[in-house]
């Protein structure tokens, strides 16, 4: 496990540093001028110290609560989409067979959903949930449910979660499949001689040499589903009301629709910290397990 | 008996619940707009072609394909040309910073588009890129970069390191290694990260339609604009949605194999 130094390897990781210093970093500092910086009619900025950031983290203010609200909305339908899809996902990855060409053939189909423009996932979503000529709407009403996207919060808010459970799951399920195809043959056979149960192997045998994998799953689907956008724009527009308006929506909204740009950029700051933050508890979760196994 | 039935319906269920939508949008595609608005129908009575031949003999839509397919591909190509070195770097050496600049570079996958959306503008504006394919291609690095390192670093560590001894010994320079030896064993990789890379900028929209106006304009927004435009003409837009799928679909046919690992970043 012992890697030699070599500073030299910076050369090969310069051209990676040179585009991300361009695409990242340079963008960054921009948002990082706006967010101290207030605007006196045309591009006549002058310093305004941390004034937006106060605002911003006080709940008693108009933006304070609104990103307090947005935030606890992201962070629900964060918590909602991750606790179906991963049961969800290894429960179907624990159907699919060994070897065989349905595996090809379900896996490709699986993967479909992920490779389609979110827009279009949007578009999508918009119709089938259309009580008129969509097949999602018209069987809920059909049950006799009241189903209305566009006018009633509690169906907006449960479309966005179907729509992130069809779109996503296969995710884990691709990723719970390869944890579990990873696990020898051995396991499994001095499991059966020594009689453990379905559960018991699950438990004790599958669940465990997941671990890896699951991490990579939820850390990939909890950033995918803080910085959701495009689906619950094209669908719901964040509405009705604020019921979908998550971060990202509610950021567009005020830097682009408000032009409210000194809000905007706190804000981006502040959402940005929160989502690295949360990446390296992730990360250091996931190193600490390479650890554990390289001892 | 059953332990084997069970699975396999469970499974062919949730094939069938994944693929309605799906179904749903071919469906609505193949039929005509008098014909979706007089009612539900699981299947098209009277299927139709019109609404694809519709795209394909107009320029815009024609165009806007061409145009998605272009970024993706500059900055597919751009992503792994420059991960590959990197990713090498990262799994054989130490380096000082190397564990900082690793997660930094993970910083930047886990940044909202949403955030960028605004600078990012301003940026490829004032370098006069605005509208053009390489301002999408371009943008889409931010993540796709750190995306192919950290893929490509999951393959370059099932490389045993005495390959790159008896390289070293046999008198080998390291360009030539690289290249001769090394690109041929994670050729697996390779693809793997490139249909990723295809997959991530494909389905990014927030930032190919705000860097984006009339000439690089990408196929899906082109879709988004025309049912603002011509009211709305379903059959129109479930046809172009179904075209959206396509190359995706054929990418992936090609690493069907390694699909599985490729999701889990090479690390399994």
């Amino acid at each position: 496990m012992d890697k030699p130094l070599n500073n030299r390897a910076w050369l090969l990781v310069a051209p990676v540093l040179v585009i991300v210093m361009f695409s990242a970093l340079l963008p960054m500092m921009t948002v990082v001028n706006y967010s101290v910086q207030d605007l006196m009619g045309v591009n006549n900025f002058f310093w305004n110290g941390d004034s937006w950031f106060r605002d911003l983290l006080n709940p008693g203010t108009e933006i304070g609560a609104r990103f307090a609200d947005a935030l606890a909305r992201n962070l629900a339908f964060s918590f909602t989409a991750l606790l179906i899809e991963v049961p969800l996902g290894i429960a179907v990855a624990l159907c699919l067979p060994r070897q065989g060409w349905t595996v090809g053939a379900a896996l490709v189909l699986m993967a479909l959903p992920m490779l389609i423009p979110w827009n279009v996932v949007g578009t999508m979503w918009q119709i089938f949930s259309r009580a008129d000529i969509g097949l999602f709407g018209a069987a809920l009403t059909g049950l006799g449910l009241h189903y209305n996207v566009t006018q009633d919060a509690v169906s907006a808010w449960c479309t966005i979660v179907v729509i992130d459970v069809w779109h996503w799951t296969p995710l884990v399920v691709l990723l719970s499949y390869a944890g579990l195809r990873a696990i020898p043959d051995a396991f499994y056979q001095a499991a059966r001689i020594d009689g453990a149960s379905r559960w018991a192997i699950f438990v004790n045998i599958e669940l465990p040499k997941l671990q890896k994998v699951l991490v990579i799953a939820i850390l990939l689907r909890f950033m995918q589903t803080f910085m959701i956008y495009t689906e619950p724009f094209v669908v719901t527009g964040g509405g009705p009301g604020s019921a979908t308006t998550f971060l990202s929506i509610d950021l567009v909204k005020i830097a682009l629709g408000q032009v409210d740009v000194g809000s905007a950029a706190s804000m981006s700051l502040v959402y940005n910290l929160i989502t690295i933050t949360l990446c390296w508890v992730f990360f250091t979760i996931m190193t600490q397990i390479d650890r554990r196994k390289g001892a | 008996m059953r332990a084997t039935v069970l699975p396999r319906i469970g499974l062919a269920a949730y094939l069938v619940v994944l693929m309605l939508p799906i179904y749903w949008l071919v469906n609505l595609s193949l039929r005509s707009n008098e014909d979706i608005m007089s009612g539900l129908s699981l299947w098209p009575h009277h299927p139709s072609l019109g609404r694809y031949f519709f795209i394909f003999n107009d320029p815009t839509w024609v165009h806007a394909f061409g145009v998605s397919l272009t970024y993706v591909a500059i900055n597919t190509v751009i992503s792994v040309t420059v991960a590959l070195p990197a990713a090498y770097a990262f799994n054989r050496y130490h380096f000082v910073g190397d564990k900082h600049l690793f997660f930094w570079l993970l910083t930047n996958l886990m940044a909202p588009t949403a955030v960028y959306a605004m600078p990012f503008f301003n940026l490829y504006y004032a370098l006069g890129l605005f509208d053009t394919v390489w301002a999408v291609a371009l943008a889409h690095c931010l993540f796709n970069v750190p995306v192919a390192v950290w893929i490509l670093e999951g393959f370059v560590s099932g490389v045993p390191r005495e390959i790159d001894e008896t390289a070293a010994i046999d008198g080998y320079s390291f360009p030539r290694f690289f290249v001769r030896i090394f690109l041929p064993l994670i050729a697996n990789g390779v693809g793997v990260t490139a249909f990723f890379c295809f997959m991530f900028s494909w389905v990014e929209q927030l930032l190919a339609t705000t860097l984006t106006a009339t000439t690089a304009l990408p196929f899906a927004a082109v879709m988004t604009r025309s049912y603002s435009a011509a009211g709305m003409d379903w059959s129109l837009l479930a046809a172009a949605g179904v075209l959206t799928m396509i190359p995706g679909a054929v990418v992936i046919w090609f690493v069907r194999r390694h699909i599985a690992k490729g999701f889990a970043l090479g690390r399994v």
